[in-house]
Order: C-alpha cells, then sequence, then structure tokens
C-alpha cells in the first residue's frame, strides 16, 4: 500500500494554539518585566490574535485541507514573538510600532486567507509566466520614478502611495519566483543538457547564458541605483539556486559563484557604500566613532547586546535593546539576543529552519515540475533573507538591509511573506492529497490495440 | 517583585518557546511516514472483492456535464460524463476518437474520483499537456481547463 498523507488539521490547530501561547505569553512577560503588571487590554490583544489564528485555520481546514500542519503555526509564532519584542522597544522609546505591526499581521492574514481562497491551483500560476516577470521588472523600477520613489536611510527602494510607503521589491520577489519557476519548467532541458565538460564540470554553453546574464545586470543594476545590498544578493541568489535545483547542474553554481565575485569587487572598488559595509564588518571595532553613514555603532552595539545577554538572557525589560539603532526592524535578532540569551536565538533559528524544511519538503513530494521550483524558491527566500540579516547582525558577513521575515517590523515585507506562506500551503495541499484511486485500465485491450498500422501524415 | 520572580518569568518563556519548537518537531516527525490507510478500504479495493457502490455525485449547480474537443480536427466532438471513465484516443473504442497522427490508440483517459475530475494519460507516445506541463500522474482539472493532446484540445464544459 502506497504512501498516504493524513490531513493533520488537528495537529495544526493543536500547535497553533502553542504559538499563541508563545504570542500572548511573550506580550505578558513584556508587561512583567518592564511595567511590573500584566498589561490591562492582553485580553483584547490576546483575543485578537487568537481571532486572526481560528479564522487563518478555519479557512485552512475548509479549502487545503492537506496542507502541510507545520507551516502555519511556525509563522504565527514567529510573528506573535516579533510583535511582543516590538512592543517591548516601544516601551523604552515611546513609539507605536507594534500596534501598526499588529495592522499589518490583519492585512497579511486577510491576504494570506484571500490567497487560499482565490488560487485553488497553483500551476494556473504557470500561465502568467512572463507577466509575472515584467511586472516584477516594473515594480522593481517604480521607485526609481521621480515623484514616487522615496530615499529612506540611503536605500532608493519604497515608494510612496498616500499616506503610505511601501517596498514594490517585497512584491517584486514573488513574482519573480513565479516567472524563474514557469521559465525553467519549460526550458531546462536545454539549459541541463546542452555545453561541454571541463576538468569534471559541466559547464553551460555561451548562448544559454543570456537569462543568467540579465538576472545578473538587474541585480547590479538594484546596487547601483537602489543602493540596496541586500534585495541584489536576494535576486541573484534566488535565480541561481532555482537554476541549480532545475537543471542539477553544480557548472550554473561555479558560473555564478564567479559572476558574484566578480560584481561583488567591482562594487566594493566602485561604490562608496559597499566599501563601507565591508569595512565596518572586518574592523567593527575602529570605526565604532566614525562619522554618520560610515561608522559601525549600530553593528557594534548590537555585538555588545548578543553579549550581553549570554546564554540565557536578561529577560524582557532587563536588557538596554534600545541602544542599538534600528532594533525593531533589521536589528530585531539583537533584541532577541539580548533579553532571550542565546537559548531563544536558537530557538528562532530552529523555527526558520522548520520553515524551510518544510517548504523543501513540499518541493520533494510536489507531482508537477512547476510546483516543485516555486516551492523551492519560495523556501529559497525565506533560507536567503534569514541567512542573510542573521548572519549581517551577528558579523559572519558584510551587514545587508534585508528584513527577518515575521519578525522584523515593516509592512511590506510581513504582507508579502503572508502571502508566501499562503502559496506554500497551496502547493502542499496539492502535493500531499492522495492520488486518486482510478479503475485499473484493461490490459487486455490496451495489448490488442496497441499494434497498427498508423496513417502517416502528409 | 522579587528578583526571583522575574527569573522564573524569563525561564517560563523561554521554556513556553522551546516546548513550541520541539511540538513542531514532533509533528514533523509523526508527519514522516503518512497514514494507515484503514483495513476496511484496502480490502474494498482489493481485486476480485465487490467494488464499492458508486455513489451518484449530486449535481451541483456549475458541475461539468460533457467533455469537448475545442480545438483540432475534430472539433465539436463531445462525451458524456455519465459514461465516465472516458477514453480518449484513435482506437475504435474510444469514447471520443480523434483522427490526429500524434494520438496514441489509447491516449489518455478523463475519470472522477469524488466530485472532481482527473485526467489520466495511459502512457502515450507524445504524452498528455496541461498548459505546457506534460503530466505524469492522475492531474486534476475543471471546468475549462485545457487538455493538449498531439494537436487536439479538449476541456471540460457545462
Amino acid at each position: 500500500m502506497g504512501f498516504v498523507h493524513r490531513r493533520r488539521r488537528g495537529a495544526e490547530l493543536f500547535l497553533l494554539v502553542l504559538a499563541l501561547a508563545v504570542g500572548v505569553g511573550g506580550y505578558a512577560a513584556v508587561g512583567l518585566g518592564v511595567e511590573g503588571e500584566v498589561p490591562p487590554d492582553i485580553i483584547g490583544y490576546g483575543g485578537w490574535l487568537a481571532a486572526l489564528m481560528v479564522g487563518a485555520h478555519v479557512v485552512v481546514r475548509l479549502v487545503a485541507p492537506y496542507a502541510d500542519p507545520v507551516l502555519l503555526p511556525v509563522v504565527a509564532a514567529l510573528n506573535g514573538l516579533g510583535l511582543a519584542v516590538i512592543h517591548r522597544l516601544d516601551l523604552a522609546d515611546g513609539a507605536s510600532f507594534a500596534r501598526q505591526q499588529l495592522t499589518w499581521m490583519t492585512v497579511g492574514v486577510i491576504l494570506f486567507v484571500g490567497t487560499l481562497l482565490i488560487l485553488r491551483d497553483h500551476r494556473i500560476l504557470a500561465r502568467f509566466t512572463y507577466t509575472a516577470g515584467l511586472l516584477a521588472i516594473v515594480l522593481l523600477l517604480l521607485p526609481l520614478v521621480p515623484g514616487l520613489g522615496l530615499i529612506i536611510n540611503g536605500a532608493r527602494i519604497w515608494i510612496s502611495v498616500g499616506p503610505f510607503s511601501f517596498q514594490p521589491g517585497e512584491v517584486a520577489k514573488v513574482l519573480l519566483v513565479i516567472a524563474f519557476a514557469g521559465y525553467l519548467v519549460q526550458h531546462r532541458d536545454a539549459l541541463a543538457l546542452a555545453g561541454r565538460r571541463v576538468l569534471f564540470v559541466d559547464l553551460p554553453r555561451g548562448r544559454d547564458l543570456g537569462p543568467i546574464v540579465a538576472m545578473w545586470l538587474i541585480s547590479l543594476g538594484i546596487l547601483v541605483f537602489q543602493k540596496d545590498l541586500g534585495s541584489s544578493l536576494l535576486f541573484f541568489g534566488l535565480f541561481l539556486l532555482m537554476l541549480y535545483v532545475a537543471t542539477e547542474r553544480p557548472g550554473w553554481i561555479i558560473v555564478g559563484a564567479l559572476m558574484f565575485l566578480g560584481g561583488a569587487t567591482m562594487a566594493y572598488r566602485l561604490f562608496g557604500h559597499v566599501r563601507v559595509r565591508v569595512d565596518t564588518w572586518l574592523h567593527p571595532f575602529e570605526y565604532y566613532n566614525g562619522p554618520a553613514g560610515e561608522n559601525s555603532y549600530q553593528l557594534v552595539e548590537g555585538l555588545f547586546g548578543f553579549a550581553y545577554g549570554g546564554l540565557i538572557g536578561r529577560g524582557f525589560g532587563d536588557g538596554d535593546p534600545t541602544r542599538v539603532p534600528y532594533a525593531e526592524s533589521d536589528f530585531i535578532m539583537a533584541a532577541i539576543g539580548e533579553e532571550l540569551g542565546l537559548t531563544g536565538v536558537i530557538a528562532v533559528l530552529l523555527l526558520y529552519g522548520v520553515l524551510v524544511e518544510r517548504a523543501l519538503r513540499t518541493a520533494l513530494i510536489s507531482r508537477d515540475g512547476f510546483g516543485k521550483l516555486m516551492a523551492t524558491g519560495l523556501a529559497a527566500i525565506f533560507a536567503l533573507q534569514i541567512f542573510v540579516v542573521v548572519g549581517g547582525v551577528t558579523r559572519l558577513i558584510p551587514l545587508t538591509g534585508l528584513t527577518t521575515s515575521f519578525l522584523s517590523y515593516g509592512g511590506s515585507s510581513l504582507v508579502a511573506s503572508w502571502v508566501i506562506v499562503a502559496l506554500l500551503l497551496r502547493i502542499s495541499d496539492q502535493a500531499r492529497r492522495p492520488v486518486p484511486e482510478l479503475e485499473p485500465v484493461d490490459e487486455d485491450a490496451a495489448a490488442a490495440e496497441s499494434t497498427q498500422v498508423i496513417k502517416v501524415a502528409r | 517583585m522579587s528578583e526571583l520572580t522575574y527569573f522564573l518569568i524569563r525561564i517560563a518563556y523561554l521554556a513556553i518557546l522551546w516546548i513550541f519548537v520541539l511540538a513542531a518537531i514532533s509533528v514533523i516527525r509523526s508527519d514522516m511516514f503518512g497514514a494507515r490507510v484503514p483495513e476496511a478500504q484496502r480490502t474494498a479495493r482489493a481485486p476480485g472483492a465487490p467494488k464499492p457502490p458508486k455513489q451518484k455525485a449530486s449535481k451541483r449547480k456549475g458541475s461539468p456535464t460533457h467533455v469537448a474537443v475545442t480545438q483540432g480536427s475534430n472539433t465539436g466532438a463531445t462525451a458524456g460524463l455519465d459514461r465516465a471513465p472516458i477514453l480518449i484516443g484513435r482506437g475504435t473504442d474510444a469514447a471520443i476518437r480523434l483522427d490526429d497522427d500524434y494520438v496514441s490508440t489509447r491516449h489518455a483517459r478523463i475519470a472522477a474520483s469524488g466530485d472532481q475530475w482527473f485526467v489520466e494519460d495511459l502512457g502515450s507516445t507524445n504524452g498528455t499537456y496541461i498548459g505546457n506541463v506534460r503530466i505524469t500522474q492522475p492531474t486534476t482539472i475543471t471546468l475549462g481547463t485545457q487538455v493538449r493532446i498531439g494537436k487536439t484540445i479538449l476541456e471540460l464544459q457545462k
């Protein structure tokens, strides 16, 4: 008897209750630690979170009954923890980021539900391969339009629509995954088979280099014109990973890595903002008191935070995470490291690991090539983002600005991440649904008619 | 509150976090091996055993009633879904006979499972496509999904 996946919706509900405990418990712990009492609005806050979770769960139960049971609770727990940490920073700063983040989370869950309701079969997206690609490029170019684009902290990646500012790049990355998956499913054979072998490595043909060169140029363009290191790295890495998965050829990784090294060296030579990032990464303590925009104050304060937190952290309210500029967005891992310690940081990293593992697992069991590639791409988005951000904050790699999905403050990123999870659930629902039991084909009739003269085409 | 209380809160929250992580991992572990198919269901499917009585799916509004050829040399040919499974090919026993050189004798079939319709390739030479994707396993189709067989396109219609 074959392998049949269970629905596991009960397990999902159980994990969601635990995830709610993480979110509400965090909120309560912040109130107790900072103000010495359980926050008076905890019932309303907890009720709101619970309503969002139950709503999402009911919709999954109805329209994606076979979907993966772990994805939604993990995401809910990360989002709840993020809200608690942002709320803790708000209490110290007097800001109201947590309230806005809760609003964005609500929008994200509504879009999550909408995606699941509207998109009943992910293969429909394969029809929009080139539309999605074109739209992604337009979205990436939008911040460069004069009057529409905003420059915040030196990076030109925002657009302002009325009272809101928005990062179109966050939507573009989802569209790019769809475009890459559709393109690679169609062209994988040409990209995988042609080429010559040099030193045990199959190198691709020159004329097949078109797409990878185009993607490289787009990534360099983002780096030069929008001064956004993180997105540039994310888009190129994403394309390279999907190309490798689609063709199973290490040659592409080698070509891509060489192109990346070339681009990175060039950027280091030519652009001041790249050089600053590398210098502060190599010698952070020498640039601690440097002039604005060229110092490593943020990075070093983040490292101090990790060190002060130690193994089990100072506890909510006892640390001093507001010393780090932008602790609620880029450096939220430093705030978690300071108040929850290494124990908390490892738990968070494990949750991201589980998230990526489930997405890759979905890719493995998916029955169609497009679904496989799309799930891989969506997993790669999370994996690359977390690696780049956490690596940057912990000084493993040069610091680049990307958001920590679900944890850090940022509306566009949060909303886009919820949509990505909805897409993953849709693919995993299709993948885990049992293969239909159709009556076996009548073999005798098939054999009797298998040989016959065929009319030749004129 | 005393220092000890703060310490306990700190430990308690880390414990909640880790309980969640471990619970998630244990769900993944129990999910690895799938489900045992219930014994009753297995015997019902065993060869020789009487087939479970087919439930007539209640005709819901908007459910497809027939398959139609929308493109190719046999445009307009149809077959009612009440005679499912519907065999498609160049052979004489096919419910929809196609005069298309790129179609195998027994090319594909359309069958129902529950209230969903599936198209299944029967080992044809040139394959069965939905969109640009060649199908390798029974694949769900809905109203208007275009199934390409050789130079012919079929779809479910109301």
